[in-house]
């Protein structure tokens, strides 16, 4: 087999999985076009059918009808009665536990893989992943001597040191409390960023969803009620999976200056610019804010005597309902970024919020989460 | 002390012993593997039939292996046209009982050591390119090892101290098929006790050290896994 070839068809070429399959609330019913590299979030509600998705890609499960291609490979195609078994396809799985092998060290269980692998993987690539998931001190342990954190990172590294052609991760962060999350998240970012293969992530957070998608699959009952980039997703504000308190937008920027006598950093958006805490960041790195609808207000006047620093100019787009009956969200075009504001019922009717009007809006609070 | 018919005795319960616990471990992993994966109706039916050696008295046994591979017997017949004789009262008839008597004692610590590894790892192993078979062997059998163990040490045990068995197929041969149960049987029969006291209480003390090192292993076993 040309395996440059192969290479190099997926890592450029989309992916395509159309699976059906019945389950015992309601039946399973996707077809996903997914691009080439990037990490492409499988969002939901528990039992949803995220993880079922997940298992029949990997061949653990299978459709009662499904076609599966991951770039130029056909794993499934039950119209040519064609079903690759989960060990020869090339693909890197992370559970929701680590699930290491309790009968080897690490450095063993991270040869596991590779030792199978064959041709695609050598070791240079388990070298990469114990560098990219930082790891090295720990390949003499033994995986019950690991922290929680610690066990699920070795379980990545031990998925991408066989250098596979799709990563799937099914809510790895699941499983740990919440400084686990903060320290494995970093990495998670790291593999978006430097990978060149496609990684397709199971959660139910909205943390993680913003922070690492860069393609979103909404799910609802087994069907994909909502498929596209996470900005234009998060700023939907008619799927009911995204509203509630978490409700949020994302914007991509770079850090344009910083001004150290206040410690604040400007971020540049397409036209617009905004205020942050400086959290250290070189100027000129690209970062991604999140802005939750709650901390965003609207006023019609351009405010000038108000303690709130980040205000942009305007254009209502869309008001759609909320969770709950008194509020409203409110989504705002500025300058080709868009913003959500949750409001109430109320204010939207005395400020004569409808689309095309135009308003001010004023962001109280900006986290970077990238 | 212990005269030479006693020696030789010994001997041949310990060479009986070993082939027997080797046989079992060979036919009883895949055995409990099998019983431990499948969804097969036949689960049910096979498990009891591998574990009525556990209820049944040993005469029982004896006797319808006798039946089975006497010269009018299935097994007898097939034996006799292939020109190896009868099987009963012979070493290899022995061991064939030993192996039957003490399938339970094997297979039901391997198997519950399987179920205990559930399907996660073997699921992680698929993922990494482990074929089945490969997976079985790499990941499967090295987590059951303490089940492997417990069943090894617990099938020489029980075919150490099998007697109903060995007296209806063995007969009680010197040489042949004589083994220390049997032996002692002899002993107190004629009102040779002193003879009797030394094998009876080495049995006591052999057994004694098997039940400790399994408890000791159980315990160490546990550490190893958690």
């Amino acid at each position: 087999m040309d395996d440059a070839k192969q290479n190099d068809a997926s890592h450029n070429g989309s992916s395509h999985i159309r699976l059906k399959l019945p389950r015992a609330q309601f039946d399973v019913d996707v077809d996903l076009r997914l691009p080439g590299r990037g990490i492409s979030v499988l969002f939901g509600a528990s039992g949803s059918g995220k993880t079922t998705i997940l298992r029949c890609v990997a061949g653990l499960e299978r459709a009662a009808s499904g076609f599966v291609r991951i770039g130029g490979a056909v794993w499934q195609d039950d119209a040519r009665g064609l079903h690759v078994p989960t060990w020869r396809r090339p693909l890197g799985y992370v559970f929701q536990e680590a699930s290491l092998f309790e009968h080897l060290n690490v450095q063993r269980n991270l040869e596991f893989g590779l030792r199978r692998a064959g041709g695609a993987a050598d070791r240079h690539a388990l070298d990469e992943a114990v560098d990219l998931l930082g790891i090295r001190a720990l390949l003499q342990r033994r995986p019950q001597d690991l922290s929680g954190g610690e066990r699920q990172r070795v379980a990545i590294a031990r998925a991408l040191a066989t250098r596979p052609r799709l990563l799937l991760l099914d809510e790895p962060l699941a499983s740990l409390d919440l400084p686990r999350r903060r320290e494995i998240m970093p990495w998670l970012e790291r593999m978006r960023d430097e990978l060149a293969i496609p990684m397709l992530y199971v959660t139910h957070s909205m943390d993680e969803l913003s922070r690492l998608a860069d393609e979103v699959v909404v799910l609802d009952k087994g069907r994909a009620v909502a498929t596209g980039p996470v900005a234009d997703i998060l700023t939907r504000g008619d799927l009911p999976a995204l509203a509630g308190e978490e409700a949020a937008t994302v914007l991509q920027g770079t850090v344009a200056e910083r001004d150290a006598h206040w410690h604040l950093a400007r971020i540049q958006l397409d036209g617009a610019s905004l205020l942050v805490r400086d959290s250290g960041l070189a100027v000129g790195r690209p970062v991604r804010l999140r802005v939750l609808a709650r901390d965003v207000s609207v006023t019609l006047d351009e405010p000038v005597r108000s303690s709130i620093q980040n205000h942009l100019p305007g254009v209502v787009d869309a008001v759609v309902a909320d969770s709950h009956p008194a509020q409203a969200l409110v989504r705002v075009r500025c300058d080709g970024q868009i913003l959500m504001a949750r409001l109430t019922w109320k204010s939207v009717e005395e400020l004569q919020l409808h689309p095309q009007r135009s308003v001010w809006v004023q962001v109280k609070s900006v986290a970077v989460i990238d | 002390m212990l005269d030479h018919p006693a020696w030789q005795a010994i001997w041949l319960t310990l060479e009986l012993a070993t082939l027997t616990t080797l046989l079992l471990l060979l036919i009883a992993t895949p055995l409990a593997w099998w019983l431990s994966q499948t969804h097969s109706r036949w689960r049910a039916p096979i498990g009891a039939l591998v574990t009525l050696p556990l209820v049944l008295p040993p005469t029982v046994l004896g006797f319808y292996l006798l039946v089975l591979m006497g010269p009018n017997g299935p097994l007898g017949r097939l034996t006799l046209a292939l020109g190896w004789g009868t099987l009963p009262f012979t070493f290899t008839g022995l061991l064939i009982g030993s192996v039957i008597f003490s399938l339970p004692f094997a297979v039901q610590p391997i198997q519950h050591a399987f179920e205990s590894i559930g399907t996660r790892p073997l699921e992680a192993a698929a993922t990494l390119r482990a074929s089945p078979l490969d997976a079985f062997f790499s990941v499967a059998l090295p987590l059951a090892r303490p089940g492997l163990l417990t069943a090894a040490i617990l099938s020489f045990a029980h075919t150490v101290g099998e007697f109903g068995v060995v007296l209806m197929i063995g007969g009680n041969i010197p040489g042949k098929t004589r083994v220390v149960s049997t032996e002692i049987y002899g002993h107190v029969e004629a009102m040779e006790y002193a003879q009797a006291h030394w094998l009876a209480g080495g049995m006591v003390a052999f057994s004694f050290l098997v039940l400790l090192s399994l408890a000791l292993l159980r315990r160490n076993g546990g550490n190893v896994m958690r």
